[in-house]
């Protein structure tokens, strides 16, 4: 296969990404995955994080959700249990997850302060992502 | 013989009436499209995760998974999918028939009943039926979130052996004029749900097979749970605007019948005064 890549993010309740693409850049279980065309086929976890790709000089960036990621024959196909653009973030809101994680962090423990540390993740990383534009 | 004044006033009332029906067939026709377009939202999702499900499953074979264990189905947990409202033709009443027969039914020793939609659980309550657990909130606004939550309510009933088996019985959407009730066993997973071909070598595989197996099977029941209920609302939002329009044509066709009365006994008043009339002219001419 010649060219780019086939972008797809698909998640429950829509298609956010649909698009051929240069490169992408994903938030891997076991680290970054940087996937270039002719990328041996892999399937990995995601996890909470940036999704960024580039078309020709410019960069996109979603915030991700857990998920999945497939890639074949120049296809990336991201299953991710939520995905958001940047001018979808209710910076706001990702600010007020923030704080309440960070605060219950302080007296969670065990499977809630893991709980509340994922949704602190989630919620830097909309920060993120929403300060990209 | 009726009076015009009654008459005036019953077409005016269903008049009225069908004013009402028909509108709420509008909003079911809107609602509809709107349920429908969630569900082909869906589409690209469950195809992706059926593939790599599959795909997946059949890389690490004779996998003990807990979602994947068959027990003897001595007790189960029957959920029973409904609406919220009514006036949607037999859409709740196929539902509850179903789950009645299958209570009674010696297929299982002992079913435990979760309720999700107000039309369920009011008709069980008026039955005396306990329910182990209701989800009244769920129908109003479907997040997948929500459904996700309601999956995992399950989950936990079924690994932590409360129950053996659990069946999700609901209408599915097959088309516009065509609601079924299925019955779709959520947990254990089907095996012909995840059976597949190896077809696909030299994968790399991160973190491994068995790992990337066992996040995605609590996804796929979570999926499934969501799709049911999506699919369920859909079929609701159908039936009503079948309902709704049988209901203006019948308020329709009444409204045609009564009219044809109301003029017949106009007119009979008319001719009767006439008659009056003449023949009080005729009276007096003759003197």
């Amino acid at each position: 296969m010649s060219g780019g890549l086939h972008l797809k993010v698909v998640t429950p309740t829509r298609v956010v990404v649909d698009a051929e693409v240069d490169s992408v850049t994903l938030p891997g279980a076991l680290g970054a995955l940087g996937i270039l065309p002719g990328h041996t086929p892999l399937l990995s976890a995601l996890r909470i994080g940036e999704l960024e790709y580039r078309q020709g000089v410019h960069e996109h960036f979603l915030a991700i959700q857990w998920g999945f990621v497939e890639v074949q024959d120049d296809r990336v196909t991201v299953l991710a249990d939520a995905a958001e653009l940047p001018g979808e973030i209710d910076v706001a809101a990702a600010q007020a997850d923030k704080r309440e994680a960070e605060e219950a962090m302080r007296t969670a423990g065990g499977e809630e302060f893991n709980v509340q540390r994922a949704k602190l993740q989630a919620a830097v990383t909309r920060l993120a992502v929403a300060a990209r534009v | 013989m009726p009076n015009t004044l009654d008459l005036r006033r019953r077409i005016r009332s269903v008049k009225s009436t069908q004013q009402i029906t028909k509108a709420m067939k509008m909003v079911a026709a809107a609602r509809l499209r709107r349920a429908q377009s969630r569900i082909m939202e869906a589409r690209p999702y469950a195809a992706s995760m059926e593939a790599v499900l599959r795909s997946l499953a059949a890389r690490v074979p004779s996998r003990k998974h807990p979602l994947l264990e068959e027990r003897e189905e001595r007790s189960i947990t029957l959920v029973t999918v409904t609406g919220d409202k009514g006036l949607c033709g037999a859409f709740n009443a196929n539902v509850l028939r179903e789950a009645l027969n299958l209570l009674r039914s010696e297929r299982w020793p002992a079913v435990q009943l979760v309720l999700v939609g107000r039309k369920g659980i009011d008709f069980c309550k008026v039955r005396g039926i306990k329910p182990v657990a209701t989800y009244a909130e769920l129908m109003g606004r479907i997040t997948p979130e929500s459904a996700f939550s309601l999956a995992r309510d399950l989950t936990t009933r079924f690994v932590e052996g409360t129950t053996d088996a659990v069946y999700l019985l609901s209408n599915r959407f097959r088309s516009i004029i065509r609601q079924e009730v299925t019955l779709h066993r959520l947990l254990p997973i089907p095996r012909a749900d995840i059976a597949g071909e190896a077809s696909l070598t030299g994968y790399v595989y991160e973190p491994n097979p068995a790992a990337l197996l066992d996040d995605l099977l609590p996804r796929h029941v979570e999926f499934q749970v969501l799709r049911a209920l999506l699919s369920s609302q859909a079929a609701e939002q159908a039936a009503r605007m079948t309902a709704m329009d049988a209901a203006s044509k019948n308020a329709g066709e009444m409204i045609d019948k009564l009219t044809l009365t109301y003029n017949r006994v106009r007119q009979a008043s008319i001719t009767k005064e006439l008659i009056e009339i003449v023949s009080g002219a005729q009276a007096l001419g003759e003197r």
